[in-house]
């Protein structure tokens, strides 16, 4: 046997936790793109800075705040308790929201960037042919918009996969509910079982490589000519 | 029915002095009015905030009796009944020709706008056959016409169009001249149109703006302003009159067309206008002379009598600019000073006007 059913099962919840994290952040990472993508403000700078921080920052860092916030004496964990969700740290919920804040520079950069390169002239063109701007939003803006959101996706459900001190941090170890890859493989080397440790990284190379076979597939490196 | 457009604005540009447009117009809401003027005159800036693509504060509109913008009032773009073409035609891409049409069409259907047929639209532009393409796959020229199709499918009230042939190469732009022709005269849809280019004004237009830094210096019907000798218009090798004539008569022998203007006639080179066509044609200044008496023995076939009407200066000091009328229409001649002063040329004085070479604008 090459995987143990305990390994199966951290692979589970390593997708399901993925999957769930790229939704969320293709959800709230549109509108802050879309706001930084278009912005005059101010805030650009200072919001741009927060965005992008999880990127620099050592993931160690981003869990030790985020377990001191959402701990029992934390801001965010008394706010919890008395909405009655009960604490957050070592629980699914936990480990979702930490990846979301985790990976979000890798959701947003890759659409914003996108609506940037886009320019101001697609929406004037659909202004002057009767679209409101929710409008022109979807039927403009987001098709035109589609390599970015690929790249977007992609890049952060890579991510979420590969997060270990973040994961270690906020969700801790334990199995069926916060146990992640990441940490599974470092068990495993803990233990001696190389074997393990092989398939197990292994497969997450073969994973990553073909994510960025991807991402190259659906945004070219030279860039398409564009049709004005 | 007619356009009033009151705008000011200053841009809060790095480059000194700041950019401002300062313009209180009132245009006729029928046929082309060009907007002319050098780059940097402000002739987009004017059409962008008639658009509503730029939010002016100050600003009065009123297109047709409809008021588009007031003090505390400011009808978005997308509420405007207008078409609008950019100077490079901006198609979607991720649509086909076919779908970048609808865009608008379906659009303005759904603000109770009675529908244009299509059909007549597509086949006005020559763009049938493309309509399964995507805009990647087009030329330039074909891109521009469906742009502009597009931008006549969402049913405008008022067709914008910015430079739509600056970005084209001379073969691109005589490929679409013709269809914006067709557009003036088979649509009542009135057309704002920005060039600095005086052959497409002089072919195309009907009223004429003149903007410099900003302003708006003069305004006024197309020959009147064309004739005028004290606008700061830079028309150069250009300066002429445009005469709006029928074709009157041919002379096959000699492969020659009369064309007729309210006040005379003018013989040119045949170009197969059917007789009975309305034409329009240039003269310019440089290919009209004067002379006192009636010449004879003279090479130049068009001779008209005229009444020296204003003379004026050109650019070059040794030249001089000579409004002279023909019956109701006005020509231009240059001449230099010199022979100007040995003619002794004074306004009132009837002379013989030779013309030596017609333009046809087609």
């Amino acid at each position: 046997m090459m995987l143990s059913p305990d390994d199966w099962s951290t692979i589970r919840l390593t997708l399901e936790l993925a999957g769930l994290v790229t939704v969320l952040l293709l959800l709230i990472g549109t509108p802050i793109a879309w706001w930084l993508a278009r912005t005059d403000s101010a805030l650009k700078r200072p919001i741009s800075a927060i965005v992008t921080l999880p990127m620099v920052l050592p993931p160690t860092v981003l869990g030790f705040y985020l377990l001191v916030a959402m701990g029992p004496q934390g801001p965010v964990g008394r706010l919890t308790q008395a909405l009655g969700i009960g604490l957050l740290p070592f629980t699914f919920a936990g480990l979702v929201i930490a990846s979301i804040l985790y990976s979000l520079p890798f959701a947003v950069q890759p659409i914003q960037q996108a609506f940037e390169a886009m320019g101001e002239r697609p929406l004037e063109v659909a202004a002057t042919l009767r679209a409101s701007p929710l409008d022109a939003f979807f039927t403009v803006a987001l098709p035109l918009a589609r390599p970015g959101f690929i790249t977007a996706a992609v890049m952060s459900f890579a991510h979420t996969i590969g997060e270990f001190g973040v994961v270690l941090m906020i969700g801790g170890n334990i199995p069926g509910k916060t146990r992640v890859v990441s940490v599974q493989i470092y068990d495993h080397v803990e233990a001696l079982e190389f074997t393990q440790g092989h398939w197990l990284a292994g497969g997450l190379l073969v994973f990553s490589f073909c994510v960025l076979l991807v991402v190259y597939h659906f945004n070219p490196m030279a860039p398409r000519k564009a049709a004005n | 029915m007619s356009i009033e457009a009151r705008f000011s604005l200053t841009y809060p540009t790095s480059a000194s002095p700041a950019f401002a447009l300062d313009v209180d117009l009132q245009l006729p809401a029928q046929g082309i009015t060009a907007l002319f003027g050098p780059s940097g005159s402000g002739k987009t800036s004017l059409l962008r905030c008639i658009a509503g693509l730029e939010k002016v504060k100050t600003g009065h509109l009123v297109v047709n009796g409809e008021c588009w913008q007031k003090a505390g009032f400011f009808l978005p773009v997308h509420r405007r009944a207008l078409g609008y073409v950019f100077q490079e035609a901006s198609l979607f891409p991720h649509l086909t020709v076919q779908g970048n049409l609808d865009y608008g069409a379906i659009r303005s259907q759904r603000h109770q706008v009675t529908p244009v047929d299509q059909r007549n639209i597509v086949e006005l532009l020559g763009i049938g056959h493309l309509l399964l393409r995507k805009p990647e796959r087009l030329s330039g020229g074909e891109r521009q016409r469906v742009a502009i199709a597009r931008a006549l499918l969402a049913v405008p009230k008022l067709l914008l169009m910015d430079e739509p042939l600056a970005a084209l190469d001379f073969e691109r732009k005589r490929e679409i001249l013709p269809y914006l022709e067709r557009l003036r005269d088979e649509l009542a849809i009135p057309v704002l149109y920005v060039s600095h280019a005086p052959d497409e004004v002089a072919r195309l237009a009907d009223h004429l703006v003149v903007m410099k830094d900003g302003r708006a210096v003069a305004s006024g019907p197309l020959a009147e302003m064309l004739t005028r000798l004290d606008l700061p218009i830079r028309l150069g090798e250009d300066a002429g009159a445009i005469l709006d004539a029928t074709v009157g008569a041919m002379d096959a022998d000699w492969h020659l067309a009369r064309v007729d203007f309210a006040s005379g006639s003018l013989w040119l080179a045949d170009h197969g206008v059917a007789v009975g066509s309305p034409v329009r044609v240039r003269v310019l200044a440089r290919d009209v002379s004067l002379a006192r008496e009636q010449p004879g023995g003279s090479s130049i076939q068009n001779i008209l009598p005229g009444r020296v009407d204003a003379i004026g200066h050109d650019e070059h000091p040794s030249a001089t600019l000579v409004r002279v009328q023909v019956g109701q229409a006005m020509l231009l001649a240059r001449l230099t000073r010199r022979s100007a002063a040995a003619l002794g040329i004074a306004v009132g004085q009837t002379l013989w006007v030779q013309v030596k070479s017609v333009a046809l604008l087609e």
